[in-house]
Protein backbone atom coordinates (compact mmCIF):
# COMPACT_ATOMS: atom_id res chain seq x y z
CA UNK A 1 0.00 0.00 0.00
CA UNK A 2 2.72 2.48 1.08
CA UNK A 3 4.49 2.57 -2.14
CA UNK A 4 1.57 3.88 -3.90
CA UNK A 5 1.54 7.80 -5.34
CA UNK A 6 -0.65 9.93 -4.50
CA UNK A 7 -2.22 9.90 -7.63
CA UNK A 8 -2.59 6.50 -7.82
CA UNK A 9 -4.00 6.19 -4.68
CA UNK A 10 -6.80 9.08 -5.64
CA UNK A 11 -7.52 6.74 -8.24
CA UNK A 12 -8.37 4.00 -5.99
CA UNK A 13 -10.62 6.04 -3.97
CA UNK A 14 -12.06 7.58 -6.81
CA UNK A 15 -13.32 3.97 -8.35
CA UNK A 16 -13.96 3.21 -4.55
CA UNK A 17 -11.35 0.54 -4.29
CA UNK A 18 -10.37 1.47 -1.04
CA UNK A 19 -11.99 3.69 1.59
CA UNK A 20 -10.79 6.57 3.39
CA UNK A 21 -11.86 4.78 6.40
CA UNK A 22 -9.53 1.99 5.04
CA UNK A 23 -6.44 4.33 4.11
CA UNK A 24 -6.54 5.51 7.10
CA UNK A 25 -6.39 2.33 9.10
CA UNK A 26 -3.85 1.01 7.03
CA UNK A 27 -1.69 3.71 7.63
CA UNK A 28 -2.57 3.66 11.78
CA UNK A 29 -2.23 -0.76 11.58
CA UNK A 30 1.52 0.03 9.62
CA UNK A 31 2.35 2.65 12.82
CA UNK A 32 1.06 -0.21 15.08
CA UNK A 33 3.82 -2.56 13.33
CA UNK A 34 6.82 -0.60 13.07
CA UNK A 35 6.38 2.34 15.50
CA UNK A 36 8.13 0.55 18.74
CA UNK A 37 11.24 0.50 16.21
CA UNK A 38 11.36 3.39 14.56
CA UNK A 39 9.41 6.23 17.43
CA UNK A 40 8.52 8.79 14.61
CA UNK A 41 5.30 9.63 16.07
CA UNK A 42 5.00 11.99 19.72
CA UNK A 43 1.31 12.09 19.60
CA UNK A 44 -1.23 9.99 17.66
CA UNK A 45 -4.68 11.24 16.63
CA UNK A 46 -6.28 8.12 16.20
CA UNK A 47 -9.95 9.01 17.13
CA UNK A 48 -9.97 12.37 15.66
CA UNK A 49 -8.50 10.68 12.25
CA UNK A 50 -11.19 7.55 12.22
CA UNK A 51 -13.63 10.07 12.70
CA UNK A 52 -12.68 12.62 9.52
CA UNK A 53 -11.81 9.68 7.55
CA UNK A 54 -15.72 8.16 8.37
CA UNK A 55 -17.22 11.57 7.45
CA UNK A 56 -15.03 12.21 3.80
CA UNK A 57 -16.36 8.71 2.95
CA UNK A 58 -19.72 10.01 3.07
CA UNK A 59 -18.28 12.77 0.15
CA UNK A 60 -16.64 9.74 -1.66
CA UNK A 61 -17.97 9.91 -4.92
CA UNK A 62 -19.09 13.19 -5.15
CA UNK A 63 -17.99 16.46 -6.44
CA UNK A 64 -16.29 17.55 -3.14
CA UNK A 65 -14.03 15.03 -3.49
CA UNK A 66 -12.43 15.92 -6.37
CA UNK A 67 -9.09 16.90 -4.81
CA UNK A 68 -6.11 15.06 -5.58
CA UNK A 69 -5.19 15.08 -1.62
CA UNK A 70 -8.66 14.47 -0.29
CA UNK A 71 -9.24 11.53 2.01
CA UNK A 72 -4.99 10.67 2.67
CA UNK A 73 -3.13 10.42 5.95
CA UNK A 74 -0.77 13.01 6.61
CA UNK A 75 1.94 13.53 9.27
CA UNK A 76 2.28 16.86 10.79
CA UNK A 77 6.18 17.76 12.66
CA UNK A 78 5.41 18.58 16.04
CA UNK A 79 6.29 22.42 15.96
CA UNK A 80 3.38 23.12 13.48
CA UNK A 81 0.63 24.07 15.56
CA UNK A 82 -2.57 21.41 15.70
CA UNK A 83 -6.28 23.31 16.85
CA UNK A 84 -6.48 20.84 20.38
CA UNK A 85 -3.89 18.04 19.02
CA UNK A 86 -0.91 18.48 21.92
CA UNK A 87 2.05 20.09 20.27
CA UNK A 88 5.13 19.94 21.88
CA UNK A 89 8.02 20.84 19.61
CA UNK A 90 9.38 17.86 21.37
CA UNK A 91 10.36 19.86 24.55
CA UNK A 92 9.51 19.17 27.98
CA UNK A 93 8.01 22.70 28.51
CA UNK A 94 5.61 22.05 26.11
CA UNK A 95 4.51 18.54 26.80
CA UNK A 96 0.64 19.56 28.12
CA UNK A 97 0.25 22.40 25.22
CA UNK A 98 -2.80 22.42 23.09
CA UNK A 99 -3.22 24.69 20.32
CA UNK A 100 -5.74 27.19 20.10
CA UNK A 101 -5.45 27.38 16.16
CA UNK A 102 -4.04 25.60 13.05
CA UNK A 103 -1.10 27.31 11.51
CA UNK A 104 -2.03 28.03 8.07
CA UNK A 105 -0.66 25.05 6.30
CA UNK A 106 -2.43 22.76 8.43
CA UNK A 107 -5.77 25.00 7.45
CA UNK A 108 -4.87 24.66 3.82
CA UNK A 109 -4.45 20.87 3.87
CA UNK A 110 -7.75 20.49 5.77
CA UNK A 111 -9.80 22.40 3.09
CA UNK A 112 -7.56 20.05 1.06
CA UNK A 113 -9.31 16.66 2.93
CA UNK A 114 -5.79 14.98 4.27
CA UNK A 115 -6.47 13.73 7.27
CA UNK A 116 -3.78 14.52 9.77
CA UNK A 117 -2.80 10.59 11.86
CA UNK A 118 -0.72 12.43 14.39
CA UNK A 119 2.37 14.92 15.44
CA UNK A 120 6.11 13.91 14.31
CA UNK A 121 8.72 13.88 16.88
CA UNK A 122 12.20 16.54 16.11
CA UNK A 123 15.41 17.78 17.76
CA UNK A 124 13.69 20.09 20.36
CA UNK A 125 12.45 23.51 19.29
CA UNK A 126 13.92 21.74 15.67
CA UNK A 127 17.69 22.43 17.13
CA UNK A 128 19.76 19.10 16.05
CA UNK A 129 20.36 17.25 13.31
CA UNK A 130 20.06 13.50 14.66
CA UNK A 131 16.74 13.71 16.59
CA UNK A 132 18.95 13.19 19.70
CA UNK A 133 18.10 16.49 20.94
CA UNK A 134 14.14 15.09 21.40
CA UNK A 135 13.17 15.98 25.09
CA UNK A 136 10.93 12.55 24.76
CA UNK A 137 12.76 10.47 22.73
CA UNK A 138 15.06 9.76 19.74
CA UNK A 139 13.47 8.56 16.77
CA UNK A 140 15.20 5.88 14.86
CA UNK A 141 16.63 5.27 11.32
CA UNK A 142 14.19 3.21 9.08
CA UNK A 143 17.11 1.36 7.13
CA UNK A 144 18.90 0.46 9.87
CA UNK A 145 17.58 1.72 13.79
CA UNK A 146 21.32 1.78 15.23
CA UNK A 147 21.47 5.08 13.19
CA UNK A 148 20.30 8.57 13.70
CA UNK A 149 17.40 9.36 11.15
CA UNK A 150 18.65 13.23 10.13
CA UNK A 151 16.65 16.34 12.08
CA UNK A 152 15.36 18.02 12.93
CA UNK A 153 12.53 16.64 11.17
CA UNK A 154 13.80 12.87 11.62
CA UNK A 155 10.29 12.23 12.55
CA UNK A 156 8.55 13.77 9.33
CA UNK A 157 11.31 11.70 7.10
CA UNK A 158 11.67 8.28 8.98
CA UNK A 159 7.79 8.48 8.89
CA UNK A 160 7.76 8.27 5.41
CA UNK A 161 10.22 5.88 4.48
CA UNK A 162 8.96 3.49 7.31
CA UNK A 163 5.71 3.35 5.49
CA UNK A 164 3.66 4.45 8.01
CA UNK A 165 2.47 7.53 6.46
CA UNK A 166 2.48 9.13 2.22
CA UNK A 167 3.95 12.25 2.94
CA UNK A 168 4.23 14.70 5.82
CA UNK A 169 5.31 18.33 6.46
CA UNK A 170 8.96 19.14 8.05
CA UNK A 171 10.68 22.65 8.83
CA UNK A 172 14.09 23.31 7.59
CA UNK A 173 16.18 26.53 9.38
CA UNK A 174 19.71 25.13 8.36
CA UNK A 175 18.67 21.57 6.78
CA UNK A 176 16.19 20.34 8.67
CA UNK A 177 14.13 18.69 5.95
CA UNK A 178 16.85 17.90 3.52
CA UNK A 179 18.94 16.52 5.70
CA UNK A 180 16.82 13.59 7.28
CA UNK A 181 15.48 12.96 3.93
CA UNK A 182 18.56 12.42 2.77
CA UNK A 183 19.39 10.11 6.27
CA UNK A 184 15.84 8.14 5.41
CA UNK A 185 16.25 7.87 1.78
CA UNK A 186 12.95 10.52 0.40
CA UNK A 187 12.03 12.98 -1.27
CA UNK A 188 12.28 16.74 1.10
CA UNK A 189 12.18 20.40 -0.09
CA UNK A 190 12.85 23.42 1.73
CA UNK A 191 11.17 26.35 -0.47
CA UNK A 192 12.51 29.32 -1.08
CA UNK A 193 11.81 31.69 1.92
CA UNK A 194 8.30 33.21 1.67
CA UNK A 195 7.17 30.62 -0.77
CA UNK A 196 5.13 28.90 2.51
CA UNK A 197 3.83 30.85 5.38
CA UNK A 198 4.90 30.27 8.60
CA UNK A 199 1.89 31.45 10.25
CA UNK A 200 1.85 28.99 13.64
CA UNK A 201 4.62 27.04 12.83
CA UNK A 202 7.01 27.67 16.53
CA UNK A 203 9.72 30.11 15.88
CA UNK A 204 13.40 28.63 15.86
CA UNK A 205 15.26 31.73 13.31
CA UNK A 206 12.84 33.84 11.93
CA UNK A 207 15.14 34.79 9.17
CA UNK A 208 15.88 31.48 8.20
CA UNK A 209 12.61 29.21 8.83
CA UNK A 210 10.69 27.42 6.04
CA UNK A 211 8.11 24.97 5.72
CA UNK A 212 7.96 21.88 3.11
CA UNK A 213 6.92 18.74 2.18
CA UNK A 214 8.77 14.79 2.47
CA UNK A 215 7.51 12.38 0.25
CA UNK A 216 8.37 9.05 -1.76
CA UNK A 217 8.50 11.11 -4.85
CA UNK A 218 9.25 14.29 -6.31
CA UNK A 219 5.91 14.40 -8.24
CA UNK A 220 3.94 14.15 -4.49
CA UNK A 221 6.18 16.77 -3.44
CA UNK A 222 4.90 19.18 -6.25
CA UNK A 223 1.58 17.96 -5.18
CA UNK A 224 1.68 19.28 -1.86
CA UNK A 225 4.02 22.73 -2.75
CA UNK A 226 0.80 22.94 -4.58
CA UNK A 227 -1.44 22.92 -1.84
CA UNK A 228 0.30 24.89 0.96
CA UNK A 229 2.28 27.78 -1.68
CA UNK A 230 0.95 31.27 -1.69
CA UNK A 231 0.95 34.72 0.39
CA UNK A 232 -0.76 34.92 3.58
CA UNK A 233 -1.92 38.24 4.97
CA UNK A 234 -1.27 35.87 8.81
CA UNK A 235 2.48 36.00 7.92
CA UNK A 236 3.92 38.94 6.46
CA UNK A 237 6.97 37.64 5.35
CA UNK A 238 4.87 35.15 3.12
CA UNK A 239 5.59 36.43 -0.78
CA UNK A 240 2.97 37.89 -2.61
CA UNK A 241 4.71 35.96 -5.33
CA UNK A 242 2.07 34.32 -8.13
CA UNK A 243 2.22 30.57 -7.03
CA UNK A 244 3.01 28.59 -10.90
CA UNK A 245 1.59 25.28 -11.78
CA UNK A 246 4.13 23.16 -10.41
CA UNK A 247 3.02 19.76 -12.09
CA UNK A 248 3.51 21.16 -15.76
CA UNK A 249 7.22 21.11 -14.90
CA UNK A 250 7.45 17.90 -14.08
CA UNK A 251 8.17 16.70 -18.23
CA UNK A 252 11.51 14.45 -17.75
CA UNK A 253 13.37 17.23 -20.32
CA UNK A 254 16.51 18.55 -18.94
CA UNK A 255 18.33 19.13 -22.00
CA UNK A 256 20.26 22.38 -22.27
CA UNK A 257 19.88 22.68 -18.83
CA UNK A 258 23.15 24.51 -17.24
CA UNK A 259 24.21 23.04 -13.65
CA UNK A 260 26.40 24.52 -11.75
CA UNK A 261 28.68 22.56 -8.96
CA UNK A 262 30.66 23.77 -6.56
CA UNK A 263 34.13 22.75 -5.96
CA UNK A 264 33.21 23.37 -1.97
CA UNK A 265 30.83 21.06 -2.02
CA UNK A 266 32.96 18.16 -3.46
CA UNK A 267 36.20 18.81 -1.32
CA UNK A 268 37.89 17.46 1.34
CA UNK A 269 35.36 16.15 4.64
CA UNK A 270 33.00 15.21 2.06
CA UNK A 271 32.79 10.96 1.66
CA UNK A 272 34.70 9.35 -1.08
CA UNK A 273 31.27 7.32 -1.60
CA UNK A 274 28.67 10.20 -1.56
CA UNK A 275 31.41 12.20 -4.35
CA UNK A 276 30.84 8.80 -6.96
CA UNK A 277 26.90 8.98 -6.26
CA UNK A 278 26.73 12.67 -6.68
CA UNK A 279 29.50 12.27 -9.84
CA UNK A 280 26.92 9.13 -11.35
CA UNK A 281 23.91 11.11 -11.09
CA UNK A 282 25.71 13.95 -12.85
CA UNK A 283 26.25 11.60 -15.51
CA UNK A 284 23.08 10.63 -15.09
CA UNK A 285 21.47 14.20 -16.28
CA UNK A 286 24.40 14.59 -19.15
CA UNK A 287 23.03 11.52 -20.52
CA UNK A 288 19.54 13.16 -20.26
CA UNK A 289 21.30 16.38 -21.79
CA UNK A 290 22.31 18.81 -19.37
CA UNK A 291 25.72 20.37 -18.84
CA UNK A 292 27.88 20.95 -16.00
CA UNK A 293 30.52 22.69 -15.01
CA UNK A 294 33.00 23.42 -11.67
CA UNK A 295 32.07 26.67 -10.08
CA UNK A 296 32.90 28.43 -6.87
CA UNK A 297 30.85 29.60 -3.56
CA UNK A 298 33.81 30.87 -1.85
CA UNK A 299 32.93 31.74 1.36
CA UNK A 300 30.89 28.78 1.65
CA UNK A 301 33.54 27.49 4.56
CA UNK A 302 31.98 30.70 6.98
CA UNK A 303 28.76 29.59 6.11
CA UNK A 304 28.34 27.21 9.59
CA UNK A 305 29.78 30.03 11.88
CA UNK A 306 27.66 32.84 10.19
CA UNK A 307 24.46 30.42 10.58
CA UNK A 308 25.17 29.36 14.19
CA UNK A 309 25.10 33.21 15.36
CA UNK A 310 22.79 34.46 13.41
CA UNK A 311 20.41 31.34 14.28
CA UNK A 312 21.07 31.47 17.85
CA UNK A 313 20.23 34.93 18.25
CA UNK A 314 16.93 34.89 16.55
CA UNK A 315 16.39 31.44 18.74
CA UNK A 316 17.32 33.60 21.83
CA UNK A 317 14.96 36.04 21.02
CA UNK A 318 12.13 34.05 20.30
CA UNK A 319 12.01 31.94 22.87
CA UNK A 320 11.93 34.21 25.71
CA UNK A 321 8.27 33.62 25.25
CA UNK A 322 8.13 30.03 27.24
CA UNK A 323 8.55 32.08 30.62
CA UNK A 324 5.45 29.53 32.29
CA UNK A 325 3.29 31.67 32.85
CA UNK A 326 1.01 31.72 30.01
CA UNK A 327 1.20 28.07 28.69
CA UNK A 328 3.52 24.89 29.28
CA UNK A 329 4.38 23.51 32.16
CA UNK A 330 5.51 26.01 35.23
CA UNK A 331 7.70 25.71 37.69
CA UNK A 332 6.70 26.30 40.75
CA UNK A 333 8.83 29.30 42.88
CA UNK A 334 8.36 31.97 45.31
CA UNK A 335 8.51 34.75 43.01
CA UNK A 336 8.20 35.49 39.33
CA UNK A 337 11.51 35.51 38.52
CA UNK A 338 12.78 32.28 39.66
CA UNK A 339 9.44 31.02 38.26
CA UNK A 340 10.88 32.11 35.37
CA UNK A 341 14.17 30.61 35.75
CA UNK A 342 13.45 27.15 37.03
CA UNK A 343 10.84 27.05 34.20
CA UNK A 344 13.19 27.00 31.58
CA UNK A 345 16.05 25.72 33.23
CA UNK A 346 13.85 22.47 33.99
CA UNK A 347 11.77 22.53 30.67
CA UNK A 348 15.38 23.39 27.82
CA UNK A 349 16.98 20.42 27.23
CA UNK A 350 20.87 21.02 26.96
CA UNK A 351 21.44 21.82 23.04
CA UNK A 352 18.62 24.41 23.43
CA UNK A 353 20.32 26.16 26.23
CA UNK A 354 23.43 26.14 24.55
CA UNK A 355 21.98 27.64 21.45
CA UNK A 356 20.27 30.42 23.81
CA UNK A 357 23.36 31.04 25.33
CA UNK A 358 25.03 31.78 22.23
CA UNK A 359 22.42 33.94 20.91
CA UNK A 360 22.02 36.39 24.00
CA UNK A 361 25.68 36.67 24.27
CA UNK A 362 26.27 37.31 20.79
CA UNK A 363 23.23 39.84 21.21
CA UNK A 364 24.93 41.11 24.19
CA UNK A 365 25.88 44.69 25.19
CA UNK A 366 29.58 45.03 23.81
CA UNK A 367 29.51 42.19 21.46
CA UNK A 368 26.44 43.07 19.07
CA UNK A 369 28.97 44.48 15.94
CA UNK A 370 31.78 41.63 16.51
CA UNK A 371 29.34 38.61 16.71
CA UNK A 372 25.77 39.44 15.21
CA UNK A 373 26.39 42.41 13.12
CA UNK A 374 29.64 40.53 11.26
CA UNK A 375 27.46 37.76 10.45
CA UNK A 376 24.85 39.36 8.67
CA UNK A 377 27.77 40.84 6.73
CA UNK A 378 29.14 37.75 5.60
CA UNK A 379 25.45 36.62 5.33
CA UNK A 380 25.65 39.11 2.21
CA UNK A 381 28.30 38.09 0.52
CA UNK A 382 27.18 34.08 0.96
CA UNK A 383 23.64 34.84 -0.99
CA UNK A 384 26.05 37.17 -3.18
CA UNK A 385 28.12 33.70 -4.06
CA UNK A 386 24.63 31.90 -5.32
CA UNK A 387 23.84 35.14 -7.08
CA UNK A 388 26.37 35.11 -9.18
CA UNK A 389 26.40 31.59 -10.08
CA UNK A 390 23.04 31.69 -10.63
CA UNK A 391 23.58 34.74 -13.44
CA UNK A 392 24.88 31.81 -15.77
CA UNK A 393 23.47 28.64 -14.51
CA UNK A 394 20.02 26.97 -14.23
CA UNK A 395 20.63 25.22 -11.14
CA UNK A 396 23.60 23.89 -8.37
CA UNK A 397 24.04 20.33 -7.49
CA UNK A 398 25.83 18.78 -4.85
CA UNK A 399 25.93 16.09 -1.97
CA UNK A 400 22.95 16.98 0.86
CA UNK A 401 25.18 15.84 3.49
CA UNK A 402 28.76 14.99 3.67
CA UNK A 403 28.74 11.56 4.97
CA UNK A 404 25.84 9.39 5.18
CA UNK A 405 23.73 8.36 8.50
CA UNK A 406 25.99 8.26 11.27
CA UNK A 407 25.17 5.80 14.20
CA UNK A 408 23.15 6.86 17.46
CA UNK A 409 25.14 8.71 20.19
CA UNK A 410 28.32 8.56 17.71
CA UNK A 411 28.33 12.68 17.54
CA UNK A 412 26.20 13.74 20.39
CA UNK A 413 28.67 14.78 23.09
CA UNK A 414 30.90 17.04 20.75
CA UNK A 415 28.54 20.42 19.63
CA UNK A 416 30.91 21.66 16.63
CA UNK A 417 31.54 18.01 14.98
CA UNK A 418 27.73 17.55 15.05
CA UNK A 419 27.07 21.12 13.04
CA UNK A 420 29.65 20.47 10.82
CA UNK A 421 27.02 17.87 9.43
CA UNK A 422 24.88 21.02 8.10
CA UNK A 423 27.94 22.40 5.76
CA UNK A 424 26.31 21.90 2.76
CA UNK A 425 22.78 22.64 3.62
CA UNK A 426 23.26 25.84 5.47
CA UNK A 427 24.08 28.50 3.15
CA UNK A 428 20.92 27.64 1.02
CA UNK A 429 19.07 28.63 4.45
CA UNK A 430 21.28 31.87 4.64
CA UNK A 431 21.07 32.62 0.88
CA UNK A 432 16.62 32.02 0.91
CA UNK A 433 16.76 29.81 -1.84
CA UNK A 434 14.79 26.67 -2.62
CA UNK A 435 16.69 23.19 -2.36
CA UNK A 436 15.59 19.62 -2.84
CA UNK A 437 16.75 16.19 -1.76
CA UNK A 438 16.25 13.56 -3.93
CA UNK A 439 17.62 9.74 -3.58
CA UNK A 440 20.53 8.82 -5.22
CA UNK A 441 21.32 5.65 -4.61
CA UNK A 442 22.76 3.40 -0.75
CA UNK A 443 26.29 3.25 1.21
CA UNK A 444 27.10 0.86 2.81
CA UNK A 445 23.05 -0.02 2.97
CA UNK A 446 22.41 3.57 3.84
CA UNK A 447 20.58 6.53 1.70
CA UNK A 448 22.76 8.97 -0.01
CA UNK A 449 20.79 12.07 -1.03
CA UNK A 450 21.36 14.63 -3.27
CA UNK A 451 21.03 18.00 -3.49
CA UNK A 452 19.26 20.40 -5.91
CA UNK A 453 19.13 24.18 -5.66
CA UNK A 454 17.63 26.72 -7.41
CA UNK A 455 16.61 30.61 -7.56
CA UNK A 456 14.53 32.56 -5.72
CA UNK A 457 10.57 31.37 -6.55
CA UNK A 458 12.30 28.42 -8.76
CA UNK A 459 10.73 25.84 -7.35
CA UNK A 460 9.57 24.53 -11.11
CA UNK A 461 13.32 24.06 -12.32
CA UNK A 462 14.14 22.35 -9.26
CA UNK A 463 11.08 19.65 -9.40
CA UNK A 464 11.81 19.40 -13.26
CA UNK A 465 15.41 18.17 -12.45
CA UNK A 466 14.99 16.60 -9.48
CA UNK A 467 11.93 14.35 -11.39
CA UNK A 468 13.68 13.96 -14.43
CA UNK A 469 16.67 12.34 -12.73
CA UNK A 470 13.98 10.29 -10.57
CA UNK A 471 12.29 8.71 -13.67
CA UNK A 472 15.72 7.86 -15.31
CA UNK A 473 17.17 6.32 -12.21
CA UNK A 474 15.82 3.40 -9.56
CA UNK A 475 17.01 4.50 -6.51
CA UNK A 476 13.35 5.98 -4.93
CA UNK A 477 12.16 2.66 -5.29
CA UNK A 478 14.61 1.63 -2.80
CA UNK A 479 12.30 0.98 0.79
CA UNK A 480 13.72 -0.06 4.21
CA UNK A 481 13.00 -3.45 5.61
CA UNK A 482 11.57 -3.03 8.84
CA UNK B 1 43.58 31.84 25.85
CA UNK B 2 40.24 31.74 26.82
CA UNK B 3 37.88 34.12 25.08
CA UNK B 4 35.07 33.18 27.39
CA UNK B 5 35.02 33.30 31.11
CA UNK B 6 32.57 31.51 33.94
CA UNK B 7 31.83 35.04 35.17
CA UNK B 8 30.71 36.12 31.46
CA UNK B 9 28.76 32.91 31.54
CA UNK B 10 26.79 33.12 34.85
CA UNK B 11 26.10 36.98 33.28
CA UNK B 12 24.71 35.72 30.20
CA UNK B 13 22.74 32.80 32.08
CA UNK B 14 20.98 35.72 33.98
CA UNK B 15 20.19 37.93 31.20
CA UNK B 16 18.83 34.58 29.36
CA UNK B 17 16.55 33.38 32.80
CA UNK B 18 18.08 30.70 33.19
CA UNK B 19 19.75 28.90 36.41
CA UNK B 20 22.94 26.58 36.72
CA UNK B 21 25.24 25.06 39.07
CA UNK B 22 28.16 24.97 39.01
CA UNK B 23 29.64 22.16 37.11
CA UNK B 24 27.55 23.72 33.83
CA UNK B 25 28.77 26.94 33.96
CA UNK B 26 32.09 25.12 33.61
CA UNK B 27 31.07 22.94 30.68
CA UNK B 28 28.77 26.14 29.09
CA UNK B 29 31.86 28.20 29.26
CA UNK B 30 34.48 25.69 27.47
CA UNK B 31 31.56 24.84 25.13
CA UNK B 32 30.83 28.54 24.58
CA UNK B 33 34.39 29.17 24.00
CA UNK B 34 35.26 26.58 21.19
CA UNK B 35 31.98 28.31 19.22
CA UNK B 36 33.14 31.37 19.55
CA UNK B 37 36.40 30.18 18.22
CA UNK B 38 35.28 29.00 15.40
CA UNK B 39 33.17 32.03 14.90
CA UNK B 40 36.08 34.60 14.84
CA UNK B 41 37.41 32.95 11.56
CA UNK B 42 34.57 35.41 10.26
CA UNK B 43 36.79 38.23 10.82
CA UNK B 44 39.21 36.74 8.68
CA UNK B 45 36.87 38.57 6.14
CA UNK B 46 37.18 42.34 5.02
CA UNK B 47 33.59 43.13 5.40
CA UNK B 48 33.84 47.19 6.00
CA UNK B 49 31.92 47.67 2.88
CA UNK B 50 29.76 45.05 3.24
CA UNK B 51 25.71 45.93 4.23
CA UNK B 52 24.22 43.53 6.60
CA UNK B 53 21.19 41.38 5.48
CA UNK B 54 18.68 41.00 7.60
CA UNK B 55 16.10 39.64 5.33
CA UNK B 56 16.84 37.76 1.87
CA UNK B 57 13.28 39.17 0.58
CA UNK B 58 13.14 43.17 -0.40
CA UNK B 59 9.99 43.35 2.56
CA UNK B 60 8.85 46.39 3.34
CA UNK B 61 6.62 47.54 6.27
CA UNK B 62 3.12 45.59 5.92
CA UNK B 63 0.36 47.91 7.81
CA UNK B 64 -3.15 47.19 8.37
CA UNK B 65 -6.29 49.85 9.50
CA UNK B 66 -6.72 48.95 13.17
CA UNK B 67 -9.75 47.81 14.04
CA UNK B 68 -11.39 45.85 16.78
CA UNK B 69 -12.38 42.76 16.08
CA UNK B 70 -13.13 39.23 16.87
CA UNK B 71 -10.83 37.14 18.97
CA UNK B 72 -10.50 33.83 21.19
CA UNK B 73 -13.30 33.95 24.12
CA UNK B 74 -11.16 34.38 27.85
CA UNK B 75 -11.85 30.72 28.23
CA UNK B 76 -9.87 29.69 25.58
CA UNK B 77 -7.43 32.22 25.95
CA UNK B 78 -6.88 31.10 29.45
CA UNK B 79 -6.71 27.19 28.82
CA UNK B 80 -3.32 26.54 29.04
CA UNK B 81 -2.28 28.83 31.34
CA UNK B 82 -0.59 26.90 34.45
CA UNK B 83 -2.50 29.13 36.99
CA UNK B 84 -5.41 31.28 37.01
CA UNK B 85 -8.00 33.49 39.07
CA UNK B 86 -11.08 35.56 37.81
CA UNK B 87 -10.39 34.84 34.43
CA UNK B 88 -6.98 36.10 34.97
CA UNK B 89 -3.25 34.42 34.19
CA UNK B 90 -1.98 34.31 38.31
CA UNK B 91 1.65 34.78 38.97
CA UNK B 92 3.68 34.44 41.77
CA UNK B 93 4.68 37.94 43.49
CA UNK B 94 6.96 40.38 41.88
CA UNK B 95 7.69 42.21 44.87
CA UNK B 96 10.00 41.07 47.78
Amino acid sequence: MFDKSISELHSLLHKKELSVSELVQSSFDRINSVENKVKAFMTLNEEGAMQAAKSLDDKLGTEDARGLLFGLPIGVKDNIVTKGLRTTAASQLLGNFEPLHNATVVERLQAAETVTVGKLNMDEFAMGSSNENSGFYATRNPWNTDYVPGGSSGGSAASVAAGEVFFSLGSDTGGSIRQPAAFCGVVGLKPTYGRVSRFGLIAFASSLDQIGPITNTVEDNAYLLQTLAGHDKMDSTSANVDVPDYLTSLTGDVKGLRIAVPKEYLAEGVDEDVKNKVLAALKKLEELGATWEEVSLPHSKYAVATYYLLSSSEASANLARFDGVRYGVRAEADNLLDVYKKTRSEGFGEEVKRRIMLGTFALSSGYYDAYYKKAQKVRTLIKNDFEKVFEDYDVIIGPTTPTPAFKVGEKIDNPLTMYANDILTIPVNLAGVPAISVPCGLSNGLPVGLQIIGKHFDEKTVYRVAHAYEQATDHHKAKPEL
Amino acid sequence: MSRITNEQVKHVANLARLEMDESEVEKFTTQLDDIISMAEQLNELDTENVEPTTHVLDLKNVLREDKVQPWLSREDALKNAPDQENGQVKVPSILE
